[in-house]
């Protein structure tokens, strides 16, 4: 382990995202708000850490390895939750203790999108749109972005990327080179934001609303800055909108790319992740819409578009809502929440185990099936045609076993905590699938609950994004060992 | 600039490291699925696994938008496909490949471009076999590298206790050779770059970069160091693909032995060879080599392809009284580590061959290009194009000339004559101009230089 070349790296890293504190300072400038201290004080000390740590190893000049690159996504992710928190510390409306703002700043990051603040109306602009910030800055990634925007990082980048990306194939880049490759996803993402913001707005939303919601939209993220969520606006065109962004940014960005350079929705129809994607998200919204009709709860079209835009939501991991879906009739809320496991394609801005994964181990399911039906026959696991490696499918095993692992023991501690059955689990789902709202009493907000079950699930948010094994790894004694 | 490199092998490895450090897009396809996945780690590069040569694999390795493709796997037929699937299907602008079989290397025809449309053809181990003739040849020298086909040399060498320049100032070179023109490109003190002005002072173990014309690299040489006396006896190690050449190129002016273990193997080059004595046996047996007259040779060339073999046989070479010691060592690693104390010369031949390949990367129109101390310097010998307006550098004093910190021009080649660089000399179109940079982060700025600007079409 090289201590400077990390301590270097966040010192740099941390002074690039202190810039992320600007912006507000601009809206509530331009709104006049009142609300621009915080900001500026948090700028502050962040780039005075950033400094601080930067500047007595500014001339180290060593190539991170393989270790190092783990170190410093996980300790950026959570120095990144700290100082984010600091501005909603600071700031007095809303007035949030440590825990909240992390916990806030924590499920921005992460494109969780479980929020404790009430009254999100009547908060000051700036304050409002540095939260859908904070999840459009989490959404790719920041050490994504940090890799597009310095090229110093080099191989060392490399080890960033792999790190914080999501899904099991984690070598694959578009390009030759990472710098390229990071920023490639990253030009896809600013398009796919624009193109949103933009149908937002013609939609019917205010300039301020369609940008902020297009944030959390392709981040899939869910925060809104209204109580109601996207059920604010009462629009089918803009749950519809919604839909179509919330089912891209849930795609593989590499397909985005290969399409956007062929000029060709072929590699969308050849990909058997996309399609499987895309069937579980069709097949989830058919059983909710119909049921919903069924068991009478809404008219026929009401049922329609409120079935599809939460399913869609849900199991996206975005968790918007229109209507309060955890008090759905019957099987459907626990229908929804497990959806959400399945989330978005890897290398998408989605939450969960990732729709690869599931599909894989699907495949691996159906393959011992063969062999006991055919005990000498040579079966390989194919996607899309190809053969996948026993490695690629040994990992995806320990991923899901350490899954449901973490899910379970995490559960049980916020269950010990005070919180009822299925509030413990469906809140660890919700936070270990980055989607956000759960069931019971954390079905509309976190903010009832206490404060030990809020750093619990602070965890579980970060888990779920930088995928267990980065933050796992940190925690083993053979990775300490010299 | 996107290039492709079909073959993950030492060659092709070794110049994937050199390329992508300098922000090319490298593509690596290979089937040894462990290696590239290892490169790929190492290297900010993409890789493709799959067989080298089919249209399917070269599309996925982004073919169709390469700038270059680089053929270096194992198979010479692998190789040529390689390239005419890449002018057929994909339209590739410049096409390298490495052919080693003699066979089809005597037929030119073969790669014309309604052939088999290869535009350079490289062989690896015929530019290692005359790196290695010319170090014998000039007996004291560490590197001899030619510019303008063999008019103009560089050579690097080691200042010793005995020289007559050693002590004295740079400036002082010609008070002590009037009538000879040569100019010290570079100085390398303990390993870090000096560059020269009138003032420095030689210093023992100072590696000494010059460039003269050929005619005078001997006598120059000789102000450095006690000249060694010419080579008369050398003794190569292995009868591999450089150790046969080697001996081949060798046998008619020297006394050549060559070692091989492998006795079919041996057998075939006694056959081959005309006056080279071939002995079978293992080169690290110190009987074998004192009843073969070890302490009688005057060079030792340890040529096999395993590296720990080539270092101890060639230490134990030296021990036993072997007048000088060279071995080709690949791992650049082990280079730092034996270089001049155990083993006199160590000779990569990555480093060796990636110069040819560089040549057709660099922008520009570039002639020559040699990479030395492991890819941290480059010399170039590059042609200045267009006149005063369009470019940067003809119709220019050499001190008008802004070259980039670190770099100095030593020679300039006009038609057939060689001269010298002085600081008056004014650069004329179509001079080769021979340029020394000693960091290689300077190169961009060399190549931006010979660029002819859009003016001149």
């Amino acid at each position: 382990m090289q201590r400077a070349a990390i301590q270097r790296i966040l010192g740099i890293l941390l002074m690039i995202i202190s810039i992320s504190m600007l912006p507000p300072v601009l809206v509530s400038i331009g709104y006049d708000d009142g609300a621009m201290m915080p900001f500026i004080m948090a700028f502050l000390v962040t780039v005075v850490m950033g400094l601080l740590l930067w500047f007595p190893v500014r001339a180290h000049r060593k190539e991170m390895r393989l270790r190092d690159g783990f170190i410093v996504v996980a300790m950026y992710w959570l120095v990144l939750g700290l100082s984010g928190s600091l501005p909603l510390v600071l700031s007095v409306a809303p007035e949030l203790s440590i825990t909240d703002a992390v916990f806030e700043s924590m499920s921005g990051l992460t494109t969780t999108g479980a929020t404790v603040i009430t009254g999100l109306d009547q908060l000051p602009k700036s304050i409002l749109y540095y939260r859908q910030q904070l999840q459009w800055l989490g959404g790719m990634g920041i050490i994504v972005l940090a890799v597009a925007i310095l090229p110093m990082l080099g191989i060392g980048g490399m080890q960033l990327y792999r790190a914080e990306t999501p899904g099991p194939m984690k070598d694959t880049k578009l390009t030759p080179r990472i710098t390229e490759t990071a920023k490639a996803l990253w030009y896809i993402y600013l398009g796919l934001t624009v193109a949103c913001a933009f149908a937002y707005w013609l939609g019917g939303m205010t300039m301020f609303d369609a940008v902020g919601h297009s944030f959390s939209t392709v981040a899939i993220g869910g925060f809104s800055t209204h109580d109601e969520s996207i059920g604010y606006f009462n629009s089918t065109v803009i749950e519809m909108i919604a839909v179509v962004f919330m089912i891209l940014a849930g795609v593989n960005f590499s397909l985005h790319f290969i399409a956007w350079r062929n000029i060709s929705i072929r590699p969308y129809l050849d990909d058997s992740e996309f399609k499987t994607y895309f069937k579980v998200l069709s097949i989830v919204a058919l059983i909710t819409c119909t049921y919903l009709y069924i068991t009478g709860t809404f008219e026929f079209g009401d049922a329609v578009h409120n079935g599809i835009f939460q399913a869609v939501s849900i199991g996206t991991t975005t968790g918007f809502t229109t209507a309060e879906y955890h008090n759905w009739p019957g099987f459907l809320p626990a229908m929804l929440l497990l959806a959400s496991f399945i989330g978005g394609c890897a290398g998408s801005t989605g939450g969960g185990m990732k729709v690869i994964r599931v599909l894989l181990l699907f495949k691996q399911g159906m393959r011992e099936v063969v062999r006991l039906i055919h005990p000498n026959a040579q079966v390989a696991v194919k996607i899309g045609g190809s053969v996948l490696e026993e490695r690629v499918i040994d990992s995806v095993w320990g991923f899901f076993s350490l899954y449901v692992g973490s899910f379970i023991i995490m559960a049980l501690l916020l269950a010990a905590s005070g919180l009822d059955l299925i509030t413990a689990f469906s809140a660890v789902a919700a936070c270990m699938n980055n989607l956000g709202p759960g069931l019971g009493d954390v079905g509309a907000h976190y903010g009832d609950i206490n404060d030990i079950a809020k750093w619990i699930l602070c965890f579980a948010m970060l888990l779920g994004r930088l995928e267990i094994f980065t933050l796992l790894v940190l925690l083993t004694p053979a990775f300490w060992r010299k | 600039m996107k290039i492709i490199i079909l073959g993950a092998g030492q060659v092709g490895a070794s110049v994937a490291a050199t390329l992508a450090s300098e922000a090319n897009d490298i593509t690596m396809v290979d089937l040894d699925r462990d290696r590239i996945g290892d490169l790929r780690n190492r290297f900010d590069i993409q890789v493709v696994y799959g067989h080298a040569s089919r249209p399917e694999v070269l599309r996925r390795a982004g073919a169709e938008d390469a700038d270059m493709i680089l053929a270096v796997t194992n198979s010479d037929e692998t190789n040529m496909v390689a390239c005419q699937v890449a002018y057929t299907l994909f339209h590739t602008p410049t096409k390298i490949a490495r052919v080693r079989a003699k066979d089809y290397l005597i037929h030119p025809q073969l790669f014309a471009q309604e052939a088999l449309p290869i535009d350079v053809l490289i062989s690896p181990e015929q530019v290692v076999t005359e790196y290695i003739q010319r170090i014998i040849e000039l007996p004291g020298a560490l590197q001899v590298l030619d510019f303008a086909n063999g008019k103009v040399r560089l050579v690097a060498v080691k200042a010793t206790h005995g020289g007559p320049l050693v002590g004295n100032s740079l400036k002082t070179l010609k008070d002590h050779m009037p009538s000879v023109q040569t100019r010290v490109a570079a100085i390398f003190r303990r390993g870090t770059p000096i560059i020269p002005t009138g003032d420095t002072i030689f210093e023992e173990d100072d590696e000494v970069f010059f460039i003269s014309a050929r005619k005078y690299t001997r006598k120059v040489m000789s102000e450095l160091r006690r000249l060694d006396k010419p080579v008369k006896r050398v003794m190569i190690a292995g009868g591999g693909n450089i150790g046969k050449r080697l001996a081949k190129a060798l046998e008619h002016q020297y006394q050549v032995k060559i070692i091989d273990h492998n006795m079919p193997h041996s057998k075939e080059i006694s056959e081959e060879l005309e006056k080279t004595i071939v002995l079978h046996g293992d080169a690290a047996d110190s009987n074998l080599l004192l009843e073969e007259n070890i302490e009688g040779t005057d060079v030792f060339c340890a040529m096999t392809n395993d590296d720990e073999a080539n270092i101890l046989s060639s230490m134990l070479a030296k021990r036993l009284g072997a007048n000088k010691v060279m071995a080709i060592i690949n791992r650049p690693e082990y280079v730092d580590l034996v270089q001049s104390d155990l083993v006199d010369i160590a000779i990569s031949p990555q480093q060796v061959t990636i110069g040819s390949l560089l040549t057709h990367v660099r922008r520009g129109d570039v002639a020559v290009v040699h990479s030395l101390r492991r890819g941290a310097a480059e010399a170039i010998e590059a042609v200045a194009h267009g006149d005063e307006k369009s470019s940067k550098v003809v119709g220019r004093a050499i001190d008008e000339i802004k070259l980039p910190p670190g770099t100095t021009i030593g020679a300039v080649v006009r038609s057939d004559e060689v001269i010298i660089a002085t600081s008056k000399l004014s650069i004329e179109a179509e001079d080769h101009v021979i340029l020394f940079v000693v960091d290689k982060k300077r190169i961009k700025d060399v190549e931006h230089l010979f660029q002819v600007g859009v003016t001149f079409l």
